[in-house]
């Protein structure tokens, strides 16, 4: 029976501040007040601004969590003067190459942009990224004139695209005119998390020791629900962007639970390399454009600029042991049970004690814990606190309970054991996963033992259920043995 | 305090008469617990839901007062509050939510 480790992590950003109209929240009320849009326009961050956010760096890879205790709040203030696009494992996408991305992941020619605009502003850049992959650019297509574009808006059918706020240079069109499910919108939203997904699988599979043809099955984690309306939700969005990552021999599905759908995935990705059915996996949850703008107001309350113009993605390897990636304990899965009771207590006995009780652990043998990393700068101004320090705080204050630490060292607990927030607002991007790259990397170069990761969801969103849910799992260092030697 | 709560309450003070009611936080923290406690006495701050301008005057408490534990039988609320208890500030949520009732929050 072999160990699944973690091989590698991707991290991607898109960042859209075109697309910030059409998220939920400011879709809504510009619906309702008209003049709202002048209001977001006005508030949105340039791309090398975006780039030169400290989170942003942080969640890409180039910069530790921890590092952002040293600079004051917000960190819109405060942009990084050594900022880079690309990190080692990802990269953080400007507008016009997420455009390119979109139509590359468009097979039924929903979208159309504007020849020029292809011509000038995305395909010159788009042949230079290192991920672009032998037809790609084909792919990508000529584009049609503005007037065409211009006659499809005018339909109602199809979504306006914009650059520099107002600048038409596209059309999103619906793939069926009385299916709400294949509206322009939400096809919308379909498609750009498939096409960050591209993104970040692409980046994974370059980036680590993991050939694309290898991967026998990959496990969608996202929130989106694909499909017409007879199906709605019928999902795979895995597979559907397994195909443009050259994973030519895996199959897929998607796993579903909210925010917590990526913890299960890794548990079930992991299980499934135990159990000998595959040697290597994908993990992949792309962007959430329904999130974009979510808390807007906050951000324009406090003067600050929209954080919330970017999507996130992320691609998690889990393989059969090789020697040196960490190792999921999966004899440490932790999972909040229907009967386990919804307080706090209940939620992190079930998720936290439970799994390290198994193991003989105690809370203070874990090095770092990943909780759910909203980045405080989009909580904070809109009400919502500060999450991640909400939850650590809670963590700690079970060690007290435990007769583990004293009260007067929860503060340290914290501050050792916790993470800063830094995930964008995307759901199921921001549950606990967004640290196991860095947890990855700090175990492989001996800067922490292990650690271990909680994600909760909130099933009652979906008025199905008033039950949440949760689920953990913990990483630690490979023990060094190859089952090859 | 989002719309959809506001409304919530708005409708319960309508049915049930606001002197039958009593209204009981969980707010994380002092800042969401002094806003939602002013939106169900001296109404909405942000001017923005169902309860802008209506002053309700509902008794409001966080569950962390005093007030409430001694209501609760010690088992049930250690086990259901007793981690939030230890990692909230506490001190800090119960002075707002003794402001908002005597009418001298910060609104």
């Amino acid at each position: 029976m072999t160990t699944p480790v973690i091989k590698g992590v991707s991290y991607c950003l898109a960042h859209t501040p075109g697309l910030v109209r059409y998220g939920s929240k400011p879709h809504r009320e510009i619906q309702t007040d008209p003049l709202v849009l002048d209001k977001i326009l006005n508030g949105l961050r340039s791309f090398d601004e975006a780039v030169a956010y400290l989170p942003n760096q942080v969640f890409i890879g180039n910069l530790r969590p921890h590092l952002l205790n040293q600079y004051e709040r917000p960190w819109t203030t405060v942009p990084h003067a050594d900022a880079e696009r690309f990190s080692p494992w990802g990269e953080i996408l400007p507008e016009e190459e997420f455009y390119g991305w979109l139509k590359l992941a468009d097979v039924f020619n929903l979208v159309s942009f504007e020849a020029q605009f292809l011509a000038e502003q995305v395909k010159p850049k788009l042949a230079l990224h290192p991920l672009m992959m032998a037809n790609d650019m084909e792919k990508i297509g000529s584009g049609v004139s503005l007037v065409e574009i211009e006659e499809k808006v005018a339909t109602g059918y199809a979504l306006p695209l914009y650059v520099n706020k107002s600048q038409l240079i596209g059309a999103f069109e619906a793939g069926h005119e009385e299916d709400e499910s294949l509206s322009a919108h939400t096809l919308l939203e379909n498609l750009s998390n498939k096409a960050t997904g591209i993104v970040a699988m692409r980046h994974a599979l370059r980036s680590f020791d993991v050939q694309a043809e290898n991967i026998q099955y990959v496990l969608g984690c996202d929130e989106e629900a694909v499909g017409d309306r007879y199906q709605r939700g019928g999902g795979n969005m895995a597979k559907s962007i397994a195909e443009h990552a050259g994973c030519m021999n895996a199959s897929g599905a998607d796993v579903k639970s909210f925010c917590c759908a990526p913890t299960h995935a890794v548990n079930i990705a992991g299980s499934l390399v135990q159990a000998g059915l595959y040697k290597d996996i994908v993990v992949i949850g792309g962007g959430s454009t329904a999130k974009l703008g979510m808390k807007f107001a906050g951000n324009l309350s406090k003067n600050m600029p929209i954080i919330e113009d970017q999507m996130g993605a992320i691609a998690i390897l889990i393989g059969a042991d090789d020697g040196k990636s960490p190792a999921l304990r999966l004899d440490a899965v932790g999972k909040h049970d229907i009967a386990a009771g919804s307080s706090a207590q209940a939620i992190y006995e079930a998720l936290v004690i439970n799994p390290l009780e198994r193991l003989g652990k105690k809370m203070t043998d874990i090095d770092k814990y990943a909780v759910e990393l909203h980045n405080p700068d989009a909580t904070e101004p809109n009400g919502n606190g500060n999450v991640p320090r909400g939850n650590y705080r809670t963590l700690a204050a079970m060690a007290v309970k435990r007769n583990e630490i004293e009260r007067s060292e929860m503060k340290r607990f914290e501050e050792e054991r916790g993470l800063p927030g830094f995930s964008p607002t995307q759901g199921h991007i921001a549950s606990a996963i967004p640290f196991l790259g860095h947890a990855r990397d700090m175990i492989m170069k001996q800067e922490i033992e292990n650690a271990m990761f909680i994600g909760k969801g909130s099933l009652f969103l979906g008025k199905m259920t008033t039950l949440s849910d949760g689920m953990s799992f913990l990483i630690e260092k490979n023990k060094g043995v190859n089952p090859d030697d | 305090m989002d719309q959809v709560v506001q409304e919530e309450v708005k409708k319960a003070a309508e049915v049930y008469g606001k002197e039958n009611l009593l209204v009981v936080l969980g707010s994380p923290d002092e800042d969401s617990a002094e806003i939602f406690a002013e939106t169900v006495t001296a109404g909405d701050p942000t001017y923005a839901g169902p309860l802008a301008g209506i002053a309700l005057d509902i008794p409001v408490y966080h569950i962390l007062e005093d007030e409430m534990k001694a209501a609760i039988p010690l088992d049930v609320y250690d086990d259901q509050i007793g981690l939030m208890e230890l990692s909230l500030d506490k001190e800090e949520i119960c002075e707002v939510m003794k402001n908002v009732r005597e009418g001298t929050s910060s609104f």
